[in-house]
């Protein structure tokens, strides 16, 4: 019996390995001539309709692209992988790229937790990150490294916008729901700094187990607790059942629901007659302009859904690492990290982008308010721009920054 | 206004009201494990997925066939019961005699098949289900504002389990079951189709995971993950209540869910941990659960 188990376990062990042995298959020779590309991501787990193969396929259309305008002399290759949400896994699989398979840089890489070990690894082995996916602030303070760039958001800057906006706008009074682990608890403390500074008062928080199957009884308590404001300190599938929950109890006649990491993932699945009226921020939107809605439809075609700022932000960032690459003429980290420093990002996601000491990548958010159900003129219009925030506001000053590398 | 260590009586209540929902399911799923525990043997790791079915097959059947909420709630619970049956004659008659693990391991890779499958079809951030229309609303009970539909859930489901608890321990079928588990083969020698009324048996437990399913389309999102979320407390109330017992797993369901609903006004952080407290002190003190029989 025992022995049984035993067998099983091996060969579910060995799974994986069998994947791994035919991705080398494919190109196991590192050349000058070559650039590669990792996309580690989650490909089935809680995030994967966040990044997922929405990544995958951005990264790529990034390279084809790239190909297609700069013909560079180069070649490119995207390779990806699932961490499922394991700090282990994930940077074991960044290894065996760096250690193996010649891969440059990485990017992706959402969940803060494996985040933060990716980018040890990749600092050893001296390659880049170009962090897309992860949350967490620590990627540009405590962990910092010189071969990480953090590009598209941050808890800092999600937590800004609706905590300073909502303040100012009478929203005063704040009662917090927060997923009960390091990232809740990180993003209700910057919005409660940021509702303090503005005037306003914390009553309280409720802390819920991470992924809860219901939600009625922390959304009573907030409801009891009279706060004009319900900050949703969680994501994913807790955000979008707490929403859930929240109407069907009410809370949203007499209570605004302010999202502190809701993208437009939850709100396509959970339809505007539930999510109307929320207000968060958005780190881009696919119905901005021409130019952002003429990549997004693009993306559409080969995705069948809209980009997230995940999928924007990764194309536009293994875009902004190859321009980098071929302007130092070299794939040498450092140099291609001072390139990119030098460099200001300028396209659909990004306008005069800058990449700071610090590992941020410094840009517009957008403050947002989900449309009512009658004013969305088509699929996935969801949105109304209440404000967009400048770089330089939305990011932690570097005044602040807790970072070894920023020089005083 | 009266106060229990703190908390207003009021709120208190709420949240009662609120646990006995979260226990209706807790007691139609774990009612559901404990028949098919009880009749066959077997530990079965896919009612979680079962459940997670049927509540996609509502949602399917709206978007797709435009079947509404009540023809769903019996629609739904009998496809998923008829995929249970194929399950039990295809895989699972061959495992009766063998140790119960080889059950375990077999519904365990279903369960992630079936999940993987949904995944891959429909993401994990799930699809939205409207509440019906008759039962949007809510009930104003003075002490606090009661959704309609989770009052409905509280009488669906305890129709159901009453229903099932009286079929089984009440009536001639009944007792064909019971005595079919006690000893199949006298029982098959008095001229009753015995593996005939296991693959029901199997069937109707997956039923009632898929009709639990559908109640709980409305309610939470209609994801892929929505079972595996939720099994894992649900085998904790079976073993409370004890292996097989029908009438243990329907009280332990209710019972615990209070509890819980109780944990999140107190100790919110505990609350996903309160029900494994329960019965790590249960095992300790009853062995075979609170309503179980030593064997």
């Amino acid at each position: 019996m025992k022995r049984k188990l035993l067998n099983i376990a091996i060969a579910a062990a060995l799974i994986p390995a069998a994947g791994n042995v035919m991705a080398q298959a494919k190109a196991v020779k590192l050349s000058d001539n070559m650039v590669k590309i990792g996309v580690l991501t989650d490909m089935s787990g809680v995030y994967s309709d966040l990044g997922g193969q929405g990544s995958v396929t951005a990264a790529q259309m990034a390279v084809e692209d790239y190909i297609a305008q700069a013909k560079p002399k180069f070649k490119i290759e995207v390779v990806y992988a699932d961490h499922q949400n394991k700090a282990d896994v994930g940077s074991n699989k960044v290894r065996e790229w760096y250690d193996t398979q010649g891969v440059d840089m990485v990017t992706d890489v959402l969940n803060s937790g494996v985040a933060i070990a990716v980018a040890k690894v990749t600092q050893e082995k001296n390659r880049i990150m170009i962090n897309t996916g992860a949350a967490s602030t620590r990627l540009t303070n405590e962990d910092c490294t010189p071969n990480t760039v953090h590009y598209v958001y941050d808890t800092y800057a999600l937590a800004n916008g609706p905590g300073k906006a909502v303040t100012k706008a009478g929203g005063d009074t704040w009662f917090f729901l927060t997923a009960d682990y390091a990232f809740g608890a990180s993003l209700e403390k910057d919005t409660s700094d940021a509702v303090k500074a503005n005037g306003g008062k914390v009553l309280g928080s409720v802390r819920h187990p991470l992924n809860a199957s219901d939600f009625s009884s922390f959304l009573l308590q907030a409801q009891a607790s009279k706060a004009k404001v319900v900050g949703l300190a969680n994501a994913g599938g807790d955000t979008v059942n707490s929403i859930k929950a929240a109407n069907e109890f009410g809370l949203t006649k007499s209570q605004r629901l302010v999202g502190l990491l809701t993208t437009i993932v939850d709100i396509h699945a959970l339809g505007l007659p539930t999510t109307q009226g929320m207000m968060f921020t958005e780190g881009f939107y696919w119905n901005l302009n021409d130019e952002t809605r003429a990549w997004s439809r693009k993306f559409f075609t080969k995705h069948k859904k809209m980009p997230s700022m995940l999928h924007a932000g990764t194309y536009s960032a293994v875009t902004t690492y190859l321009k980098a690459v071929q302007a130092a003429g070299t794939d040498d980290a450092a140099t291609v990290m001072k390139k990119m420093r030098d460099t200001p990002v300028s396209d659909f996601f990004a306008k005069n982008g800058k990449l700071r000491e610090d590992g941020r990548m410094v840009h517009d958010m957008y403050l947002v308010e989900v449309k009512k159900p009658a004013e969305s003129k088509e699929p996935w219009d969801y949105y109304h721009i209440k404000a967009v925030i400048p770089g330089n506001d939305a990011y932690q000053p570097m005044a602040l920054s807790r970072c070894p590398l920023v020089k005083k | 206004m009266t106060e229990i260590f703190g908390i207003p009586i009021q709120a208190l209540m709420g949240q009662l009201m609120l646990g006995l929902v979260s226990g209706s399911f807790y007691a139609m799923l774990s009612l559901g494990l404990a028949v098919i525990f009880g009749m066959l043997n077997i530990i079965n790791f896919a009612h979680g997925a079962l459940y997670m079915m049927g509540a996609f097959l509502a949602w399917m059947g709206l978007e797709y066939l435009g079947i509404g909420y009540w023809p769903s709630l019996a629609l739904a619970p009998l496809a998923v019961g008829v995929f249970g049956v194929v399950i039990e004659r295809s895989m699972l008659q061959w495992l009766y005699k063998l140790d119960h693990l080889y059950g375990l391991l077999l519904t365990f890779g279903l369960a992630l098949v079936i999940e993987g499958l949904f995944t891959n079809m429909y993401g994990v951030s799930g699809q939205p289900y409207t509440i019906p229309e008759e039962l949007s609303g809510a009930f104003n009970l003075g002490f606090m504002f009661l959704p309609k539909y989770r009052a409905w859930v509280i009488v669906a489901s305890l129709a159901v389990c009453f229903l099932t608890w009286f079929v089984i321990e009440k009536t001639r079928l009944g007792a064909y079951l019971r005595a079919a588990t006690e000893n199949p083969k006298l029982t098959q020698a008095f001229g009753i189709n015995v593996p005939l009324m296991v693959m029901l048996t199997y069937g109707f437990g997956a039923a009632l995971a898929g009709f639990a399913g559908v109640l709980a389309a409305p309610a939470i999102q209609v994801s892929s993950l929505m079972g595996s979320n939720l099994i894992i407390v649900v085998f904790a109330v079976v073993v409370i209540g004890g292996m097989g017992s029908i009438l243990g797993s329907i009280l332990t369901g209710l019972g615990l869910g209070v509890i819980e609903g109780l944990t999140k006004v107190f100790y919110p952080e505990a609350s996903s941990t309160v029900v494994f407290i329960i019965m790590a002190i249960v095992l300790m003190i009853r062995p075979a659960g609170l309503f179980g029989k030593e064997k």
